[in-house]
């Protein structure tokens, strides 16, 4: 038996040289940014027409390095303000009191785009907890938008009753999305990343054929465009329509999740059944855990988690869906899958991790309209980061990071196997 | 060949796996290597086998300092090694394994399979290795498959062979098999290096023992050394291999299995029509080659195997097609036999894996909410009463050792109002303090007057723990014996030899 080593006392050196989850990730992060510099300094015209200079002679060298960071810095420095905040305009703001909507515009988008992130990224973040992928988060969240607007356009009451139940009708339609999937699993033994993933082209169907059909369809409209939420069922902005700062109760809505998951998974029974199932579904059915049910229900919450973002996105920005609802990059459902695996599946590091690629999108569209550098950049990073954090090993080699421990760093998933 | 090792020190961060060790191996020795899990053994054939480096030390092949860089450098100077778990392709054949990383060529790259063939036929003929070259690993029992490792060793013409606790999974005629081929090397001039931490193969197959602890050579010892001498050498303190046991006075009876049919895995009848007796304060040991139905029948009495037909009754009570969870209820114990597949959750805390199969139940939860207060003051108290060496409750399980991680479960199972408790192997794999420490377990809870049912492939452990003794084949129980019955009857009846009928 080996002797029990005490644990080194942690200073701020060993904790920035050694490799805990969340020191690779912040390093990944770091790692990101650097492969975003190089595919800006490598793809910009201005930067390889000072390098071309260079043919012959090293003279241009200074004058090619000034144009790359010069280049790599605005990027960044827009992307950034594009996201956070303008440093200037923040300063402005402070001392003249003025133009506070303008300054904060950039937090509020990142906000309004992360919010549906982060609810939807929980929901798979559940179900990736409990050994399951859900791939089909897109489609649940499509069907919980449908069935959101619908509750939310064609019904007309108050407000106290009409935007809960149109939250509501979001879960509902997202759990009905999730359950199949997790009845197929528990029951037939079908592959859930199969299911899902095939269910996602149904939702897309089911979607054109709604917005395309009466009553579904906005009244007097031949195009793919759905009938308007009455005001009695949106989510209002924080600050009030005027302030024209997009940013609204679905934050709330949001924050509720975030604790509501953080109860199931940390302090509730059904959670501790997930936990258990998702680490070793032997041993979870030697200790009297009935698999069959809790393949049901992780479905169902991961699916009402998805419809939520699903309703709550559209309820917090465009109030109606079309045949593009949650399509492309617009596809949340997909980009939660990376937020949930950045965030190691604990609903405090998806919110770290929900925020970050919003501000990663937000601002890239700021860096592309002002310096010409696509938004795709914006993509690169995001996946250069998750790369990194999914290669742990690679980003201690290169940090030359203290071996202590990478347990936590294990996705806590299971793959094609059972 | 004649191995020496010198001074070999290997550290991993501040803990010292091995200290200093040196030994030699000479030609046509078996030299054995006796340890406890965790003293080092491992580290120090890795070392050898050119898997780890040394810090410091030196490896000397025939009296030549010889560095080995990495594990192809040790099989080109003439070192093979059998791993405790194989290193073979299970849908591959015995002869693909065997040239596998070393295929002898033909024109055109071809593999020659003929000539490999006619080298494994030649090897088995030399050593009594008998298998079949052409034969799917998977179809084979795992002595075999041990076997086509040696082979596959010798066919690299190796020298020294180590042999990394390559009893642990072998039935008890399959070691001796093994003994015989070991003996046959030796005697051919090759050098054998075998790792253990049992002490009956040691004294009967060993030349010189070095015995090591805590990564150091505590000592050498002749295979003429006793039992307790060699056990107190290895644990280093004095270890009783026996229990003490209250006279055998059974009560009611508590358990009872009549006609038991379950399938396997493969839809094929593993206990073909079982009836079985447990009785209050008796222990019934269940004893049998693996793989004969000991493992379904478990499985079909804790509530994870259909039944197909038969009854099973607990105090009168039909359990027979309870699920696990009503099984648990009923106050079904059960120490599963593969503890990381189905007895533990690695990754999470010893504390929750104490209350794993008990989490909804008060005070460690209410109203669908867990009280974390109950779990830990739960896993203080049992941490402290079964001696669970853990750096804390919240460490996860997979940092604690294979017996204190055994000792975790033994704890949840005991800990519960139990009615009943099954246990299955359970001290495989655990060094001698830890088989001394759960068998005391056992049999207290049997003196309190409750019932047990051991399942075990271990002859000592069988006699050890039994009150009565049950032998398993081929489905069936082949006799019932008590327990001062002699080993040779046991071994018989594990072989297939019915007490009132011949049976194949």
């Amino acid at each position: 038996m080996s002797d029990i080593v005490p644990a080194p006392r942690s200073s701020l050196w060993v904790r920035y040289t050694s490799s805990s989850p969340i020191v690779v990730t912040i390093y990944a992060l770091i790692l990101g940014l650097v492969v975003g510099a190089l595919i800006i300094t490598t793809t910009t015209p201005a930067v390889l027409d000072a390098w071309r200079g260079l043919f012959g002679s090293w003279n241009g060298l200074p004058h090619a390095l000034n144009v790359s960071f010069n280049n790599v810095g605005a990027g960044y420095r827009e992307m950034f303000t594009g996201s956070v905040v303008d440093p200037q305009g923040f300063w402005h703001s402070l001392v003249t009191g003025k133009g506070w909507p303008n300054t904060l515009t950039p937090l509020s988008e990142t906000l309004t785009y992360a919010t549906p992130l982060v609810i939807v990224s929980i929901g798979v973040g559940i179900a990736f907890q409990t050994g399951l992928f859900n791939i089909g988060a897109n489609g649940q969240g499509v069907i919980g938008g449908i069935a959101g607007v619908a509750v939310g356009s064609m019904l007309h009451m108050p407000t106290i009753i009409h935007l809960p139940l149109t939250l509501v009708a979001g879960i509902a339609g997202g759990m009905l999305c999730g359950a199949l999937p997790g009845v197929l699993k528990a029951y037939t033994g079908a592959h859930e990343v199969i299911v899902t993933l095939m269910f996602n082209y149904v939702t897309y169907a089911f979607l054109l054929f709604m917005v395309l059909s009466t009553p579904f369809q906005q009244p007097g409209q031949s195009n793919d465009l759905s009938r308007t939420m009455d005001p009695t069922a949106v989510l209002p902005p924080l600050f009030g329509t005027k302030s024209g700062l997009r940013v609204g109760y679905g934050v709330f809505v949001a924050a509720l999740v975030v604790l509501f998951a953080w109860w199931l998974l940390n302090r509730s029974s059904l959670g501790f059944d997930f936990r258990v199932t998702g680490a070793n579904p032997s041993a979870a059915r030697a200790s009297g855990i009935n698999a069959r049910k809790v393949i049901v229900v992780a479905f169902l919450i991961s699916g009402g988690l998805a419809g939520l973002a699903g309703i709550v996105q559209v309820a917090s920005t465009t109030h109606y869906v079309d045949g593009t609802f949650l399509i492309g990059n617009a596809g949340i459902g997909f980009t939660a899958i990376t937020v949930a695996l950045l965030g190691r599946n604990r609903p405090m590091g998806i919110v770290w991790a929900a925020l970050l690629f919003a501000a990663l999108g937000v601002g890239g569209r700021n860096m592309q309209s002002t310096t010409g550098i696509p938004l795709d950049l914006a993509t690169v990073i995001q996946s250069a980061i998750v790369l990194f954090v999914a290669t742990p090993v690679l980003v201690k080699e290169i940090f030359r990071l203290r071996n202590v421990s990478t347990v936590g760093l294990q996705i806590s998933t299971t793959g094609w196997g059972s | 060949m004649r191995l020496e090792l010198r001074g070999i020190t290997k550290r991993f961060g501040s803990l010292i796996a091995n200290d200093q060790i040196s030994l030699t191996v000479e030609p046509g020795q078996i030299h054995s290597l006796l340890g406890e899990n965790g003293a080092g053994k491992s580290t120090l054939m890795n070392v050898l086998f050119g898997l780890l480096s040394p810090d410091e030390g030196e490896i000397l092949i025939d009296g030549v300092a010889t560095p080995i860089s990495d594990s192809g450098d040790a099989v080109r100077r003439g070192i093979g090694m059998v791993h405790q778990h194989f290193m073979l392709v299970p849908v591959f054949s015995v002869t693909e394994n065997v040239v596998l990383g070393f295929e002898p060529t033909k024109s055109f790259n071809r593999i020659d399979y003929n000539a490999a063939t006619e080298d494994i036929r030649r090897l088995s003929r030399q050593f009594n290795l008998e298998v079949d070259p052409d034969a799917i690993i998977e179809n084979l029992p795992v002595g075999t498959q041990q076997r086509v490792e040696i082979i596959k060793a010798l066919s690299h013409d190796a020298e020294l062979l180590i042999l990394d606790e390559p009893t642990a999974v072998l039935t008890p005629q399959e070691i001796d098999a093994l003994m015989e081929v070991m003996r046959s090397l030796a005697s051919a001039g090759k050098s054998i290096l075998f790792i253990t931490h049992k002490l009956k193969e040691v004294k009967a197959i060993a030349d010189v023992i070095t015995v090591i602890r805590h990564g150091r050579v505590v000592g050498t010892a002749e295979p003429t050394a006793s039992e307790s001498e060699l056990a107190t050498l290895m644990v280093g303190r004095e270890v009783k291999l026996t229990v003490e046991k209250s006279p055998y006075n059974p009560g009611d009876e508590v358990l009872h299995i009549r006609d038991l049919v379950v399938l396997d895995d493969r839809g094929l009848v593993a206990v073909n029509g079982v009836s079985l007796a447990v009785r209050a304060s008796e222990v019934l040991a269940l004893a049998g080659v693996q793989g004969n139905g000991q493992t379904e029948l478990v499985e079909a009495l804790v509530g994870m195997r259909p039944v197909l037909s038969g009854t099973i009754t607990l105090h009168g009570r039909d359990i027979t097609h309870l699920t696990p969870r009503k099984a648990l209820d009923a106050g079904v114990g059960h120490i599963p036999e593969d503890r990381h597949r189905d007895g533990l959750i690695l990754s999470m805390s010893v504390a929750d894996n104490l209350v794993l199969n008990t989490p909804r139940r008060a005070p460690f939860a209410s109203h669908g909410t867990r009280n974390l207060a109950a779990v830990a003051e739960n896993a203080v108290r049992l941490v402290k009463e079964f001696d669970i060496r853990t750096t804390s409750i919240e460490a996860p399980t997979s940092s604690l050792s294979g017996g204190n991680q055994q000792k975790v479960i033994v704890a949840r199972e005991l800990s519960r109002s139990l009615e009943f408790l099954v246990a299955s192997q359970p001290t495989r794999g655990l060094d001698v303090g830890s088989i001394e420490y759960v068998h005391r377990q056992i049999v207290e809870h049997r003196n309190k007057g409750n019932g047990s049912l051991i399942v075990s492939s271990e002859l000592d452990e069988v006699l050890a723990l039994g009150d009565q003794i049950a032998v398993m084949f081929e489905g069936k129980i082949s006799g019932i014996v008590d327990s001062s019955a002699s080993r040779e009857s046991i071994g018989l009846l594990m072989a297939g030899h019915t007490i009132e009928a011949t049976s194949v």
